[in-house]
C-alpha cells in the first residue's frame, strides 16, 4: 500500500448524497479476476450523461472527490475503491460514509474524510467557482486546508498510523500466530467446520 | 468462543465478540476470531491472487467454504454464455482446487446464493462469527451469530490468519412493539424500520432485533430481517437464538451431533442481552401501524405503505433529502401524488438471499394458487438454492408456479443484481422480493420497487402494485 501523509490536489465537486457502491462501479464492472483497471467502471451510468460533473474537463487530472451524506452505501465490493483509485482519486470527503466502503478505502490506502456539511458546502462552492483551486489533506496533523479555511478530521490513531507507514494487514497479524494458534486450541469441540 | 464471565452486563453482541477476542491492546483494534468464512466468485479472486503473490495458504480450509451464486445462469446448469463470468467462476473452481476449500459449484445439490447455503446446511450456527465478502453477510445474524460483510482486502486476510483486526462497533437495540396486523410479513418490518430510520441510521452500530413479534417469527422471516440491517447501514444484525433457532439447526448436516449438540445448545442459551446492559442507542418501531410496504424510490430508505401515494419531494424538510428524492422519482418515472397501486410493473421477481428461501415461495405461492399472472407481467422465482428448489418442487410449489404463467428458475442472485443474464431492460420496473433499489441495481435503466413475496405475488396478479387483499 503506497504510504499517505500529505497531499494537495484539485477538487470534483459531487451534489449528491446515498452514492451506494453500485454507482460507483455497477455488477458488470465487477465479473473481472484483477486488482486494476478498474476505472472505466467508474460512475460508468452516470458518465453517460454529458453534464456529470467526472465529464467536465476542468476537472481533469483531479484527485480529492468531494460528495454528500452516505456515500458508499450498499455493496460490500471493494472495486468501488478500486475504481476511485485507478481514476486517480487519493481521497474522498464525505459528511458519512458506508461503513464497509469506508473499512475496504482505508486498507487500499484511499484517504475517506469525514467533514461536517458546512465544510463540504464550502468546499462544492470552492471547486465549482475554480476547479483548478488547490486542496490540501494532511493526514501527519489531520487536517483538510484550503482557501485559507482548515477543518481537523478524525481518524484514529491506529489506522493513521497503517496509512502513514503503507503497512499491509496481513503481515502485522501474522506477528501474533502465537496468540491465534493459542486460540484455536481453545475452541468448542460443537464449532462448525466444514470438514 | 470459550464462555467468558465478565462482571459488566452485556449485550448479546457483546458476548459473542469477547468471546473471539484472539488479541486485544490499547489504542489498537482488536483481533477477532472468525469461525466460518463463506466466499463466492465475485469477491474472492483478487484475495487468492494476494496469498499466491505472498506464498500464503489458507488457513482453516475446515472453515471455509465456497459456492457460485452471482453470475451463474438461472435457466440451465451447464452453459455460462458470457465468457467473463465463465472465467470469473472458473477461477473459483481453480482456487478452491489448489487451496484446498470446499466449493458447491453450479449443478451440486447444496449449490446456491451464498446466504442461503450457509445456513441450509446447519453451518451457520448462534454465538459464532461469520464472515463473506459481500454485505448481505448480515443474514446469519438471525441465528444470533455475529456476522457482517467485508471487502476483498479483508478476505485475503481471513484466509490468511483465520482472523480480522475489527474496531468494536456501538451497540444498538431495536425493538419492534405492539402487534402485527394480519399480511405484515418480515419483510414490510424491515422496509418500515428502514423508511423511519434511513439509510444511514444504524451506520457504526452492530444491533439487536428484539421484541415479542421478533420471537414469533420463523427463521426465515428473522432472516429477512437481519439480511437487510446493511440497507440502513449496521454493521451486523443479530436475534437471539431461541427455541425456534435451535429446532430449525437440529439435524441439519453440519449441526453439532450427540453430546455436543447437548453442549452447543447450554452454551447457546447463555447468548442472551442481560436485563440491564445498556445500548448505545435504541429505537422503537410501532408494528402495530405497519401494512404491506413498498420503495418507490432509488435507496431502501425511500418507502412508504402500498396503500399510501408517491411522496412529493417538496414535503422533505432537509434539502439532502428533497434532492434526493426529485432525482428518485425523475429515474423512477413516477409523478408526485401517484397512487402506488396504480404503479403497473413490467416483472415480478421473488427470491434473493432476502426473499429465496423455502418459506418466501410457499407465501408467493399460497397467493398464486388458483390464479394467473397478467399478460402483460413477466415474473421470475427463482429459488435461492439447489436444495430450496428441490424442497419446493417436493410439495408441488413448482406446479404451482407455472401453472399461474410464472418461470420456474434454477438457483442463484438472478435478477437482484444485474451481474447475470436476469436483468431488466432500461425502463422497465419490476417489484422485486430483494433488498436493493438503486439506479440500476437489476440492469441499467431497471427500475425497481422492494416488495414482500405475498406482494410481489398479488403485483404479479394484478399487473400493478397490489397486496393479496386487493384481489378478492
Amino acid at each position: 500500500m503506497e504510504k499517505f501523509t500529505t497531499h494537495t490536489g484539485t477538487a470534483v465537486p459531487l451534489r449528491r448524497s446515498n452514492v451506494d457502491t453500485d454507482q460507483i462501479i455497477p455488477a458488470v464492472y465487477l465479473k473481472r479476476v484483477t486488482r486494476t483497471g478498474f476505472e472505466d467502471g467508474l460512475f460508468a451510468a452516470w458518465r453517460e450523461d454529458p453534464a456529470f460533473v467526472l465529464n467536465d474537463p476542468a476537472y481533469a487530472g483531479a484527485t480529492i472527490l468531494v460528495a454528500g451524506p452516505e456515500f458508499g452505501t450498499g455493496s460490500s465490493r471493494e472495486h468501488a475503491v478500486w475504481a476511485l483509485r485507478d481514476w486517480g482519486f487519493r481521497v474522498v470527503i464525505a459528511p458519512r460514509f458506508g461503513d464497509i466502503f469506508r473499512g475496504n478505502s482505508l486498507k487500499q490506502g484511499l484517504l475517506t474524510i469525514e467533514l461536517p456539511i458546512p465544510a463540504v458546502e464550502r468546499l462544492w462552492a470552492l471547486s465549482e467557482g475554480d476547479s483548478r483551486a488547490p486542496v490540501t489533506v494532511d493526514l501527519t496533523a489531520r487536517e483538510v486546508r484550503a482557501a485559507g479555511a482548515t477543518w481537523d478530521f478524525a481518524l484514529d490513531d491506529f489506522t493513521r498510523y497503517r496509512l502513514m507507514e503503507g503497512l499491509d494487514d496481513i503481515g502485522l497479524t501474522l506477528l501474533h500466530a502465537g496468540a491465534i494458534a493459542a486460540f484455536e486450541a481453545s475452541r468448542p469441540r460443537f464449532a462448525p467446520a466444514v470438514a | 468462543m470459550t464462555e467468558s464471565h465478565t462482571a459488566r452486563a452485556t449485550t448479546l453482541a457483546e458476548k459473542v465478540w469477547d468471546a473471539h477476542v484472539v488479541r486485544s491492546a490499547a489504542g489498537e483494534p482488536d483481533l477477532l476470531y472468525i469461525d466460518l468464512h463463506l466466499l463466492h466468485e465475485v469477491t474472492s479472486p483478487q484475495a487468492f491472487d494476494g496469498l499466491r503473490l505472498a506464498g500464503r495458504r489458507v488457513r482453516r480450509p475446515d472453515l471455509t467454504i465456497a459456492t457460485e451464486d452471482h453470475n451463474t445462469p438461472t435457466d440451465n446448469l451447464l452453459t455460462i454464455a458470457d465468457p467473463v463470468s465463465r472465467t470469473q467462476i472458473e477461477t473459483l473452481r481453480r482456487n478452491c482446487a489448489e487451496f484446498g476449500v470446499k466449493l458447491h459449484p453450479l449443478g451440486d445439490p447444496e449449490q446456491g446464493v451464498v446466504h442461503v447455503m450457509g445456513p441450509q446446511q446447519g453451518l451457520t450456527q448462534p454465538g459464532t462469527t461469520i464472515v463473506c465478502g459481500d454485505s448481505h453477510t448480515s443474514t446469519h445474524g438471525a441465528f444470533g451469530a455475529l456476522a457482517f460483510g467485508i471487502g476483498t482486502s479483508e478476505v485475503e486476510h481471513v484466509l490468511a490468519t483465520q482472523t480480522l483486526p475489527q474496531a468494536k462497533p456501538k451497540q444498538m437495540a431495536v425493538n419492534f412493539a405492539g402487534e402485527l396486523q394480519p399480511g405484515v410479513t418480515a419483510k414490510d418490518l424491515i422496509l418500515a424500520l428502514i423508511a423511519q430510520v434511513g439509510t444511514g441510521g444504524g451506520r457504526g452500530h452492530v444491533v439487536e432485533y428484539r421484541g415479542p413479534v421478533v420471537e414469533a417469527l420463523s427463521m426465515e422471516g428473522r432472516m429477512t430481517i437481519s439480511n437487510m440491517s446493511i440497507e440502513w447501514g449496521a454493521k451486523a444484525g443479530l436475534i437471539a437464538p431461541d427455541e425456534t433457532t435451535y429446532a430449525w439447526l437440529k439435524g441439519r448436516r453440519f449441526a453439532p451431533q450427540g453430546d455436543d449438540w447437548d453442549a452447543a445448545v447450554e452454551y447457546w442459551r447463555t447468548l442472551r442481552t442481560d436485563e440491564d446492559a445498556v445500548f448505545d442507542s435504541e429505537v422503537t418501531v410501532d408494528v402495530s401501524t405497519v401494512t404491506p410496504f413498498v420503495t418507490w424510490g432509488t435507496n431502501p430508505g425511500q418507502g412508504a405503505p402500498l396503500s399510501a401515494s408517491v411522496p412529493d419531494p417538496e414535503s422533505f424538510v432537509d434539502e439532502g433529502e428533497r434532492s434526493a428524492a426529485q432525482r428518485a422519482l425523475a429515474y423512477m418515472g413516477l409523478t408526485p401524488g401517484q397512487r402506488l397501486r396504480d404503479v403497473a410493473v413490467d416483472v415480478v421477481f421473488v427470491g434473493s438471499c432476502t426473499n429465496g428461501r423455502l418459506e418466501d415461495l410457499r407465501a408467493a405461492a399460497a397467493v398464486l394458487k388458483g390464479r394467473r399472472v397478467a399478460p402483460s407481467v413477466r415474473m421470475l422465482v427463482v429459488p435461492g438454492s439447489a436444495a430450496v428448489r428441490a424442497a419446493a418442487e417436493a410439495e408441488g410449489l413448482d406446479q404451482i408456479f407455472t401453472g399461474a404463467g410464472a418461470e420456474w428458475r434454477f438457483a442463484g442472485c438472478s435478477m437482484c443484481l444485474g451481474m447475470n443474464p436476469d436483468t431488466l431492460k432500461p425502463g422497465q420496473r419490476s417489484a422485486s422480493t430483494s433488498n436493493r433499489n438503486f439506479e440500476g441495481r437489476q440492469g441499467k435503466g431497471g427500475r425497481t420497487h422492494l416488495v414482500s413475496p405475498p406482494v410481489a405475488a398479488a403485483t404479479a396478479v394484478a399487473g400493478r402494485l397490489a397486496a393479496p387483499a386487493d384481489l378478492d
